[in-house]
């Protein structure tokens, strides 16, 4: 069985600075692994690489098997990878359902051409209602996206990711500046995608929640992968507390 | 009918085939373009060269058409590289490297421009009415383009392309179409301009028509087919109604332009919306 995900020997160099120095993982279908790591690790810039929209100077990223390097964030997306932003993006003048709707319809929107000739939206608006109730949205379809309070942004983003069918889906802190009551709404609709068979790579600042809901954590400092495991194993690991208690000083260099 | 309404009738055709194409591209997949005045005379001059030379009036249609959409997509290119404010600079290029090259060609007329254009041979009315069935038709297709996946999408790439992205669209394809299928159109409207005038110079396909095209966009309401459709009738109909409209015509445009943008950004359409809203609560 190949991989969800796999990177192999990834790295990109920003003028002076190193953000990703060689890294290598491979991720199994149906895991939900947590890449973690300091300020400044460089976890932002291989979420970039992962999604497309930055080239690597050097490496590959394969997606069940397919080497996706060359490829745009959308051809990524038809390949089966979904993404949630971390500073969320809805299209604001859209309502609930649109928003998901049009990633229902992704198969619909391959070609301009196709999408020309097609009206009629019925099923898309099914299932994008269907995904709407299973992050906890019921009753927000007919609203503006615009409108809705942050935590509610932040699950209109999962169902939007949850509407492009994926394979694995990358979420960029889908927890940040949530409150408490919001983030386990949040970890639920996210257990639930888990829960349908995707690969799950959530990228987190909250290590409570990450150790509690990830069977895998890989832990990133100074663009190098410094701890891959079992969860608390990793964190036991004395270079990952290192990284984390006396990583102020690094970290702060190299942002 | 008198000429003169004849006349009034084929312009309003023509702005209105302008207005809703370039809302297409502009307010359909939200990318500014402020040259349409470029492609409208390229479709013009493509029209009277094949008139003077072969006469054959669906021969002059299709070369309009052809010329309009791959100069479109050459700017059309731009917008992959460019966005926002800088592609509104760029087109605004475009416009100006437009009349400055035809002026300076001799095998366009240059300063002269093209005269003794041969006639369609459906004679003022037939023009008229041709004028209007391809006006209807662009009205048509703008509103089957908002109401397909094609303008579901082209929302999307309007309002967040790295989010589109995300759901699976490409953005670029998307930009490239809507430049594509706009600039054809307004390719065909400098084609009937080209049947109804038998005359043109580049003066009139400058950067101040571009302008007033747009105008004609956002006082009608970006991105509504109706209210843009409704505002190119207002605005031909305008200076013709009113001589100091006429006479001050940039001013008037201009000042509209600046309040509508200022009080109302969803223009006509967003008022009627509002007030349709205010009668159902009260």
């Amino acid at each position: 069985m190949s991989a969800a995900l796999k990177l192999d020997d990834v790295a990109i160099r920003f003028g002076g600075v190193q953000a990703v120095g060689g890294v290598s993982f491979s991720i199994k279908e149906g895991d939900f692994v947590g890449l973690i790591g300091p300020n400044g690790a460089g976890k932002t810039t291989l979420i970039k690489i992962i999604a497309g929209l930055l080239r690597p100077d050097k490496g590959s990223v394969q997606l069940s098997g397919v080497d996706v390097t060359a490829d745009g964030t959308a051809a990524r997306v038809r390949r089966g990878l979904a993404l949630t932003h971390q500073i969320v993006r809805p299209f604001r003048e859209m309502t609930v359902l649109d928003n998901v709707a049009l990633g229902a319809g992704y198969r619909r929107t391959s070609s301009p051409f196709r999408a020309l000739m097609h009206l009629d939206r019925r099923l898309e608006y099914e299932r994008a209602a269907e995904i709407i109730a299973q992050v906890g949205l019921a009753g927000t379809e007919k609203k503006l996206a615009g409108s809705l309070p942050l935590g509610q942004m932040k699950r209109l983003e999962v169902a939007r990711a949850l509407a492009v069918e994926p394979c694995v889906i990358l979420l960029d802190e889908p927890l940040a500046g949530l409150n408490h009551a919001e983030a386990s709404k949040q970890v639920e609709a996210i257990a639930a995608v888990h829960a349908k068979g995707i690969t799950v790579v959530l990228v987190e600042h909250n290590l409570e929640e990450v150790m509690r809901i990830c069977r895998r954590l890989i832990v990133l400092n100074n663009g190098l992968v410094i701890g891959d495991g079992e969860p608390r194993e990793v964190m036991a690991d004395p270079d990952v507390h290192e990284a984390y208690v006396g990583g102020g000083m690094a970290s702060h260099a190299e942002a | 009918m008198s000429a003169y309404e004849i006349s009034i009738i084929s312009i309003i055709g023509i702005n209105v085939i302008l207005a809703v194409s370039l809302n297409m591209i502009s307010g359909f997949c939200g990318q500014i373009s402020l040259g349409h005045g470029a492609f409208f005379g390229a479709g013009a001059y493509a029209a009277a060269l094949t008139m003077v030379g072969s006469g054959s009036v669906p021969l002059a249609i299709m070369a309009a058409l052809l010329t309009g959409s791959l100069l479109g997509l050459a700017v059309g290119f731009a917008s992959l590289r460019v966005r926002t404010d800088f592609l509104a600079v760029t087109t605004i290029g475009v416009n100006f490297l437009f009349v400055g090259f035809v002026r300076k060609q001799a095998w366009l007329g240059g300063e002269m421009g093209i005269s003794g254009i041969p006639a369609t041979g459906f004679g003022p009315v037939g023009n008229m009415t041709m004028i209007l069935l391809f006006a209807a038709a662009t009205i048509a297709l703008s509103l089957y383009i908002s109401r397909s996946w094609m303008g579901f999408a082209f929302r999307a790439v309007g309002e967040d392309e790295g989010a589109a992205a995300t759901l699976g669209i490409n953005s670029g394809a998307y930009k490239l179409a809507a430049f594509g299928i706009g600039t054809a159109l307004a390719g065909l409207a400098g084609c009937l301009y080209t049947f109804f005038t038998q005359f043109i110079t580049v003066d009139a396909f400058d950067f101040i028509f571009s302008v007033m095209l747009m105008a004609m966009v956002v006082i009608g309401g970006i991105g509504s087919t109706w209210g843009v459709v409704v505002a190119a009738v207002g605005l031909t109909l305008l200076p013709e109604a009113i001589r100091f409209v006429n006479d001050y015509r940039l001013l008037v445009f201009g000042g509209l332009l600046v309040l509508v943008i200022r009080l109302a950004p969803g223009g006509l359409t967003g008022m009627v919306q509002r007030a349709f809203l205010a009668v159902r609560r009260s």
